[in-house]
């Protein structure tokens, strides 16, 4: 990943102040639509390390953000367990598990095999939920309590409060940013970068690729158990809806909006199409079909692609921290072509 | 007597009922500049093919530093310290040159599975890198994408990525391939350069650089070796000059 | 398991097959000639079936609904060619998704405000509405005989199209090779409406045929869509007789699934994926990856 220049820095972190002030003078309805669009926000920038960095496009994300509010709700219901510290590594846990597992079998494929495999494996998760009564079957089951913080009887905050959950998920939202950038820039992000741009070549030096694919695939998959994670506790019910390929396909339509390869444009993407999906709801309640125009609007429109246009795009092209001339032409961002 | 590096025993490869290569036995010593040229269609790429293991062989054996290696994948040979250069110059474009070079020197570590610290610490892999531009008189250009560069310079640039891990062997298929003249007497220096250090196996058509390279040369006609020996006895040798002259005229 | 019943789940399997066979070689038809991944393919389908339950209601005969809805299903084929897919050729298999999912939006909110949430059925057409006994007790539904022996006839023609006509042989040279097919003066934009017309009107066939023996429901494309996903990803992308073969094993898969293990019914499909490309993962016709 590259290094961020210093006026989009500024940029994201004016955003987060605009975050963080938020809920001090917004209503209850808009607090919870920003805990759901940071839940979303989260999980595309999970789908954006597959899609944007490691050109994997898998249609069948929405896999581990449904095992994740499932396994909360199994947690909860069959074993107990109500604490925070408890659910939240042993369901991040599962779904990194799962992720691995998933993309052993997927990875073997590339192109658009990987493609439809993803939403095939995807589908596998929905209809068993959907089919298994033992997990509610079509009408999911209830997550009765939110998650509790407490440690040994003292609790730092109470996420019953839609405030304090709010607050929770915009900390998981940056920490999840500043762990996925973590790795874009060690030396495994390095190597993913290299498959992205001509995975051949780097077979040829040694690499074995499937490895770092695989890595980055149940890294991508906890991040996404993270937000669906959230959103269950947020909802108080999971059901096969979470696991469903529209869940993907939103996620891949934010990830593509918002400009994929670069981290905080899925961010942004969550905001505007779940404003938009608001808007349009509002309208008509054939709003689905609005959306569906606009995204085929999108794709025939900017024959570059959207990463030009995108909000990610238009901040700025990458300028060296070292002060050496940038390069003659543009260096060229993932995406592009 | 200086041992083999690489050595080659009875190696074939069959397409079908073509015999692309046929029974070549060749030895590289190390530290030699070492060509194998011959009319199109000689099986020439084939044979570099199945020492980088781009190819498995048919029949026989390829054995590098003593042991065997025929059959076995192109990154455990790129592993083992043989750099391989394509014929299609293959590069990173969007990345630029000394992001190139980095992630070519970064193969040889162990393990690239590490995710906590940020790779711009490795300072060690930076001066790799730049060593390698250096020596290919890339430095200049160190932070232009590739995608920039001129056909000549992506060729350094392939070159400086292969030194860049420190191989033991080079293998270069037709290093000179589509370039000027100027470019190509660039390429050659640079050659000479890099040979003080390693052991090169060239493919070559520029019957100069050729000439001016080598120590060995081998001469391959429709998969069979014709003759092998230094400079002076192939310029002289009336077999070679039949096989080119009786030949197609190559380009 | 009885003969009879054993005879019985075969034949269905083997008409469901029939069935996946015509939409998977639609969606392999379309990739391997034109290059492009059509999410919005099980959406014809869909289109079909809802064409077959609204002219049938209109005409009162299924076949005049299918001789209808046919010609109906190829224009529409052709128009969402030049005005959506026509522009995906070149591009990034990754903006093809993204455009064939927003199209499967605009679909089925189009079919929701046309013909509303519910489900419906259509009559089995009276000459084959009568069931053929196999053994004393067993007999079996002669339009379910009818829809593999329609499939069986459309393959056939397709095969007879693709090897013994000009448009065939445009077809296979197209697949091959684009640019010496446009350099020789055949429209090559032309070609590819065309093809992309037939596959969605092999798809919309299929849901025609199947619409009295299943319902017509909102959101049917989906799960036909994935299942010949599957269909294709184990047949090999681009093969015909891959989507045969692989329609043909998902056909008894599914249906034999269903039966010994009724509460995994849907997952031996995604099961038996699995199991091939843990083996091949290029499928059992597909090329070899690079």
């Amino acid at each position: 990943m590259r290094p961020l220049s210093r006026p989009l820095i500024g940029l994201l972190l004016a955003a987060l102040a605009l975050l963080v002030v938020f809920p001090q003078f917004a209503e209850r309805y808009y607090v919870q639509l920003g805990t759901k669009v940071m839940v979303m926000a989260i999980f595309a920038m999970s789908l954006d390390l597959l899609v944007g960095y490691t050109r994997l496009v898998s249609l069948g994300h929405a896999a581990f953000f449904g095992l994740a509010g499932y396994a909360l709700a199994v947690l909860q219901r069959d074993f107990g367990l109500v604490s925070l510290w408890t659910t939240l590594p042993l369901t991040v846990g599962l779904c990194a598990i799962a992720a691995l597992l998933v993309g052993a079998l997927a990875i073997r494929t590339s192109g658009i095999y990987f493609i439809m495999v993803t939403l095939a494996i995807a589908q596998m998760f929905y209809y068993f939920a959907n089919d298994t009564r033992a997990l509610g079957g079509s009408d999911g089951m209830f997550i009765g309590v939110k998650p509790s913080a407490e440690v040994f009887g003292w609790a730092p905050f109470d996420l019953k409060n839609r405030v304090t959950f709010y607050y929770f998920s915009l900390a998981a939202l940056v920490a999840s940013f500043l762990l996925a950038r973590m790795v874009l820039v060690s030396l495994f992000g390095r190597v993913i970068d290299a498959i992205r741009c001509n995975e051949p070549r780097a077979r040829a030096l040694g690499y074995s690729t499937w490895r770092y694919k695989l890595s980055m695939f149940a890294i991508a998959g906890a991040f996404a158990g993270l937000a669906g994670y959230i959103g269950a506790a947020q909802d108080g019910i999971v059901n096969p809806a979470f696991l469903s390929w529209h869940q993907s396909g939103q996620a891949l339509v934010i990830v593509i909006l918002g400009g994929m390869g670069t981290l905080y444009g899925p961010v942004a993407g969550a905001f505007a199409l779940i404003a938009l999906e608001d808007v349009a709801a509002s309208m008509t309640e054939h709003w689905l079909l609005l959306i569906g125009l606009f995204v085929v609007a999108i794709v025939l429109l900017l024959p570059r692609g959207l990463v030009s246009l995108s909000l990610g795009g238009m901040v700025g092209r990458v300028r060296r921290r070292d002060g050496r001339a940038p390069p003659p032409r543009p260096v060229r961002e993932a995406g592009d072509d | 007597m200086t041992e083999a590096l690489l050595e080659t025993r009875g190696l074939s490869k069959q397409f079908g009922g073509l015999a692309a290569v046929n029974g070549v036995s060749l030895a590289f010593e190390a530290g030699r500049v070492h060509a194998v040229i011959g009319p199109n269609g000689a099986g020439k790429t084939t044979f570099l093919n199945l020492l980088s293991g781009e190819m498995r062989p048919s029949a026989g054996s390829v054995w590098f530093k003593g042991r065997s290696i025929t059959g076995l994948t192109p990154d455990r040979v790129a592993r083992l310290g043989i750099g391989r250069s394509f014929q299609r110059t293959n590069v990173f474009t969007e990345l630029t040159c000394f992001e190139n070079c980095w992630i070519a020197a970064q193969s040889r570590l162990p393990s690239s599975l590490r995710f906590l610290r940020p790779a711009g610490r490795r300072t060690d892999l930076a001066a790799a890198a730049e060593r390698s531009l250096d020596m290919c008189g890339l430095l200049p250009r160190r932070d232009y994408a590739a995608s920039a560069l001129s056909h000549g310079e992506r060729r350094q640039l392939e070159i400086s990525m292969i030194l860049a891990t420190e191989p033991d062997l080079l293998l270069f298929d037709e290093p000179l391939a589509g370039m000027g003249y100027r470019e190509s007497r660039d390429v050659i220096a640079l050659l000479r350069r890099i040979a003080l250090g390693h052991t090169i196996v060239l493919i070559e058509h520029d019957m100069d650089a050729v000439f001016s390279i080598a120590d060995r040369i081998t001469v391959l006609v429709n998969g069979s070796v014709l003759e092998t020996g230094s400079v002076s006895e192939i310029q002289r040798s009336s077999a070679v000059q039949g096989a080119y002259l009786g030949a197609e005229e190559g380009a | 398991m009885d003969v009879s019943t054993f005879l019985v789940q075969s034949l269905n399997s083997v008409q469901y097959g029939f069935l996946l066979f015509l939409v998977a070689s639609g969606l392999t038809l379309i990739f391997g000639i034109l290059g492009v991944i059509n999410l919005a393919h099980g959406s014809f389908f869909m289109i079909g079936a809802y064409l077959a339950h609204w002219l049938t209601v209109k005409t009162g005969n299924l076949f005049i609904a299918i001789a209808l809805g046919l010609p109906l299903s190829f224009l529409l084929g052709l128009v969402v060619e030049r005005l959506a897919i026509g522009f995906l050729y070149a591009r990034d298999h990754l903006y093809q998704v993204l455009l064939t999912y927003g199209l499967i939006l605009v679909f089925n909110e189009l079919q929701r405000i046309l013909w509303g949430n519910d489900v419906h059925g259509v009559a089995t057409p009276a000459g084959l509405s009568a069931s053929i006994p196999l053994t004393e007790v067993q007999s079996y539904p002669v339009y379910r005989f009818f829809i593999s022996v329609a499939c069986i006839g459309v393959a056939g023609a397709m095969y007879l199209v693709i090897h013994g006509t000009k448009l065939g042989m445009l077809i296979r040279a197209g697949a091959s090779n684009r640019e010496m097919v446009e350099l020789l003066g055949f429209g090559v934009k032309r070609l590819y409406a065309v093809v992309f017309a037939l596959g969605a009107a092999l798809t919309a066939f299929a849901g025609m045929l199947s619409a009295p023996v299943n319902s017509v429901y909102p959101g049917m494309g989906e799960h036909i869509l994935i299942i010949s996903f599957v269909v294709v990803v184990i047949g090999g992308l681009g093969s015909i007789q891959g989507a045969f073969i692989g329609a043909m094993l998902i056909g008894f898969v599914d249906t034999f699934g269903k039966v010994f293990v009724p509460e995994a019914a849907s997952l031996s499909v995604y099961a038996f994926m699995a199991a091939v490309l843990l083996w091949r993962p290029q499928g059992l016709f597909g090329a070899r990856p690079a």
